[in-house]
């Protein structure tokens, strides 16, 4: 077999499947050798190797160690600002994650709900209100994911708009690679100032909780507002894509659909969003790992130096696991997936970014019940070349 | 059922919570792992082994 090049390809016409080569590497290769930007990297696609190894602690984060499987090309740096502990490894990881673990609590974050719940109805209003049809990606899927970091982070009112405008310059398919900098720069300068504000007056957010940990000189000014800018990349767009991504693939599966207007169960809305977050698996690049002492799997030795990339995409559709796997199935108990990831580096997110779904996802749909595309399904531009799946724009008419 | 936790293993992910609510809870001042109880009745059982599947950390050991 010659060695398959990763990242792969999906097929045309199928925009919510991983490409059909992983799928038969799944089958018949389950651990192989690929060429990632002309490195060599190991690729383990099964859902029980995904778990077992991303749980092993002879796997390294840290994009510095030989072997790690760079997801540009580009050799790779961890001096970026906001990058922080989710490219180091124990105990270090531990103790910087562990900074901001209580923000995410279950019962923290389900007392968001009320204020969620509201932001999304009045985002509904506007859209109402607005002109038909919209780009839902504008106009709702992006503000949904920015204005709950405001109220996460603890960004004033009156700033909302300066920090939505920022956010979306980051991730907007024309902007310049200049724009993206000076937003960034604009996003991290913004929060170290924020820091300095909730040093003097802090507040129930989670900056001013960090801000405590820069008094007693557990973390600096610029390591908090470092995390400050990687908590806001990390739940922007990921969360916008799965809006706007999932609401498509709703929007192709009437029968689906119709489960989530039907019901006014959180149970069953709780159960959907699982679905959808193992059959959409945005996270398409792969997580990476760099090997840091011999490992065996498959009867090959995996030597310390290589590098290995888990396509969690195929993971969730192992059908070992998940019957019919290319099925979305709004009833179907796919609790067990591995969209957020699997291991000590799991999505520390992942609780909010499941209330933006549940809230989302059982609002959307029953309030707007002749939601439909205002563009055939061939138009709509997918993010296949992005490091998170989802559509660039999302023309909607009701 | 007896089932032992591991606190410093525990990555705060709270899906015991969501799992199984009557017998994981979480620390209030970082969200780590606290056993509510380490003999729940059997019928919490199919929760509990859904909890233990779930944690990214494996930090929830179960004996039936």
């Amino acid at each position: 077999m010659t060695t398959p090049v990763y990242p792969m390809t999906r097929a045309t016409g199928c925009p919510f499947d991983p490409p059909p080569k992983l799928r038969e590497l799944q089958e018949e290769a389950p651990l192989v050798k690929v060429d990632v930007f002309g490195k060599a990297a190991w690729l383990v696609t099964r859902y029980d190797d995904q778990r077992t190894l991303l749980a092993d602690p002879r796997l390294s984060s840290d994009v510095t160690k030989p072997g790690y499987p760079s997801p540009t090309g580009e050799p790779p740096r961890k001096d970026g600002v906001g990058i922080g502990f989710i490219l180091m490894d124990d105990p270090e990881h531990a103790r910087l994650r562990r900074m901001v673990t209580a923000p995410f609590m279950i019962k923290r974050i389900e007392a968001m709900r009320p204020g969620i719940q509201k932001l999304v109805d009045s985002l509904i209003d506007d859209l109402l209100a607005g002109p038909n049809p919209v780009d839902l990606v504008e106009a709702f899927a992006l503000p949904v994911p920015s204005l709950v970091n405001c109220q996460l982070l603890g960004v004033p009112y009156a700033e909302h708009d300066f920090f939505q405008q920022n956010s979306k310059m980051l991730i907007k398919m024309s902007a310049t690679p200049e724009e993206r900098a000076a937003a960034h720069g604009n996003l991290a300068s913004y929060l170290d100032n924020l820091v300095g504000e909730k040093l003097e007056n802090p507040g129930d957010d989670l900056l001013s909780g960090l801000t405590e940990r820069v008094k007693t000189g557990e973390l600096t000014r610029q390591d908090a507002a470092g995390m400050g800018v990687l908590l806001l990349l990390a739940g922007h767009e990921t969360t916008a894509n799965m809006i706007a991504l999932g609401t498509l693939a709703l929007l192709e599966h009437p029968e689906q659909l119709a489960v989530l207007q039907e019901t006014d169960d959180p149970k069953v809305v709780a159960g959907a969003v699982e679905e959808l977050l193992r059959y959409l698996n945005i996270t398409h690049s792969g997580r990476r790992r760099a090997v840091l002492e011999n490992l065996e799997l498959h009867g090959q030795v995996i030597k310390a130096g290589d590098g290995i990339i888990f396509p969690n995409d195929i993971g969730n559709r192992d059908p070992s696991v998940f019957e019919d796997p290319d099925t979305l199935d709004l009833h179907r108990d796919a609790r067990r997936h591995v969209a957020f990831g699997f291991g000590v580096h799991q999505c520390l997110g992942q609780p909010l970014a499941r209330l933006e779904l549940q809230v989302v996802y059982s609002t959307l749909y029953r309030r707007i019940p002749t939601l439909r595309r205002a563009a055939p399904l061939d138009e709509i531009p997918f993010k296949h070349d992005g490091a998170v799946y989802g559509v660039y724009s999302l023309p909607v008419t009701w | 059922m007896k089932i032992i936790v591991d606190q410093d293993k525990c990555v705060a992910s709270g899906q015991c919570v969501t799992a199984a609510a009557d017998v994981f809870d979480q620390r209030d001042e970082d969200g780590i792992v606290v056993l509510l109880t380490d003999n729940p009745p059997d019928d919490l059982a199919a929760d509990v082994h859904q909890a233990a599947a779930v944690c990214p950390a494996l930090a929830i050991l179960v004996e039936d």
